[in-house]
């Protein structure tokens, strides 16, 4: 697999094809499986992803503790806001749903975490289902997130514990970003930058789950992650760049991660688990669930 | 080396990796070990399974990776009333397994028995799913579970790698990996072989059959 997003941009380019193409290829290098049958694997994850959606904007579901569950639904049928009937709010609905399916011990795709496993099905079935996009282009998007993910993997880290939200929900949008922009059209250059913009924007952002809980904050978060995926699509294919090249945005996001203080990656010893109010909850949460 | 699919992956039941899917593992791992459901186990969670594992479901991952179930199943939910169902004997104790620097924050050891086997596992959860299996029977070893894996202790014999890889091969099993450790020259040797294909419980028993090992053990795969 690529270790720099640059590399794989410009085999892409090279070969005039797209950074789908040049993923799945390395992957069937490395692997020793066909192109055909790595796809069949996404393909798999994108009907779980999609199941995921279903079960959580209609399911009544609650979470062990109950710190969370049912605001998918509030955001599929409550009152409206600015952003009623567009896509933005849809992206919104469902990346809450499958976070909510995620927190209630529902069967989701963790990619690339399981905490952060919202906003890639959120952000791609969103914009695929509005702009009828087929699935097959669908698992080509998937193919090329995996490939962000793995370079971010291999130059930083995909783990709360290790480098904070950033690494986990900043991830997964700047692989659903860079991801749509190609789904939506863009080249790979395009995707490259809708990574660097969607990175940047949760550059050091800590991971403070109460009571160390895939609860709250990290619902939400997805929700928020997504919103900053979106932003960062808009802007790429308008033909916005970032001038810090993407694989040295991946690289300070490490470095960030590792400056992090022990208490923002995921032990609850900081950020809003450490609120009075988060404490609270927390604690009369953890009774609760051992109660049964 | 990354692969996308590890990225875009594991299809898992919630909420976490490391506590949900990589508990799922280790119970599938241990079940082993006993050749199948353990009718009795005592689960020591140390670190943060002691601590938050109630909360993203720890106890049902590993319950259930013991009855046998995937990090996919939706019945990993149901998990402790199933165990209760099927008259299950299992109990969890919270300790503290050596010191935090050594042992992993994640880790668990498992003591079960199914009629006349028993066996004591320690094993670690590292995130993303991944798991490693750190002790068997109190000797160390490392155990991914990403591939099926035969684990036997052995005397400390001349052409004994020799023979092992031998009925291996004619059983038609290629070996990926094979690490061989002793605590003392002439003292017990320890094996632990990954192989790329599913070796038969028959392999496991050749294996047995072999007057210098003491015992063996045939793991199944459990990773993605």
């Amino acid at each position: 697999m690529f270790k720099a997003l640059a590399d794989a941009i410009a085999a892409a380019d090279a070969a005039g094809t797209t950074l789908a193409h040049v993923a799945l290829d390395a992957e069937a290098r490395d692997s020793g499986r066909t192109v055909d049958d790595i796809r069949r694997s996404l393909a798999r994850a994108l009907a779980v992803m999609r199941g995921a959606i279903a079960q959580g904007e209609t399911g009544d579901l609650r979470s062990a503790s109950g710190l969370v569950g049912g605001d998918a639904a509030k955001l599929r049928t409550g009152p409206a806001g600015p952003l009623a009937g567009t896509v933005f709010r849809d992206v919104l609905t469902r990346a809450l749903a499958v976070q909510e399916v995620n927190a209630a011990m529902g069967v989701i795709v963790a990619a690339p975490t399981a905490g952060g496993a919202g906003v890639l099905p959120a952000v791609l079935t969103g914009l695929a289902d509005r702009h009828a996009i087929p699935d097959d282009r669908v698992v080509d998007a998937l193919a090329t997130a995996g490939l962000i993910g793995a370079v971010v993997a291999e130059r930083a880290s995909l783990s709360g514990a290790e480098g904070g939200c950033q690494a986990e929900t900043g991830a997964a949008a700047g692989m659903a970003a860079g991801a749509a922009v190609e789904m939506l059209g863009g080249t790979p250059r395009q995707a490259g930058h809708a990574t660097a913009l969607a990175q940047q924007g949760t550059l050091g952002l800590v991971c403070d789950p109460l009571g160390g809980l895939v609860e709250l904050p990290c619902v939400f978060r997805n929700a928020t992650g997504s919103a900053i995926a979106l932003a960062a699509i808009e802007m790429a294919l308008a033909g916005v760049e970032f001038a810090i090249p993407v694989d040295e945005v991946i690289d300070v996001m490490g470095e960030i991660g590792k400056a992090m203080d022990v208490r923002y990656r995921e032990t609850a010893g900081g950020g809003l688990a450490a609120t009075p109010t988060g404490r609270r909850l927390a604690k009369e949460r953890l009774v609760q669930i051992k109660r049964g | 080396m990354v692969s996308i699919l590890d990225i875009i992956g594991p299809v898992m039941v919630g909420p976490s990796s490391s506590h949900t899917a990589g508990a799922c593992r280790l119970g599938l791992l241990a079940r082993g070990l006993v050749g199948g459901t353990p009718t009795r186990a005592v689960l020591e969670l140390h670190g943060s399974f002691a601590r938050t594992g109630e909360g993203h479901g720890t106890d049902k991952a590993l319950v259930g990776g013991l009855m046998g179930f995937r990090p996919d199943d939706e019945r990993l939910r149901d998990a402790l009333d199933i165990m209760e169902r099927e008259a299950l004997d299992y109990r969890f104790e919270k300790t503290t397994l050596g010191e935090d620097a050594d042992t992993h924050p994640n880790t668990v050891r498992i003591t079960l028995e199914r009629g006349d086997r028993h066996a004591v596992m320690q094993g670690s959860s590292l995130g993303a799913g991944r798991i490693l299996v750190t002790r068997i029977d109190g000797f160390p070893v490392e155990v991914t579970g990403n591939l099926h894996t035969i684990v036997l202790v052995a005397e400390d014999l001349k052409g004994s790698v020799a023979r092992i890889a031998q009925l291996l091969a004619d059983n038609d099993l290629n070996i990926a990996t094979l690490r061989l450790t002793r605590k003392e020259r002439g003292g017990d040797a320890f094996m632990v072989i990954e192989i790329d294909d599913v070796p038969g419980e028959s392999v496991r028993d050749a294996v047995r059959a072999l007057p210098w090992v003491r015992w063996a053990y045939r793991l199944d795969k459990v990773g993605p």
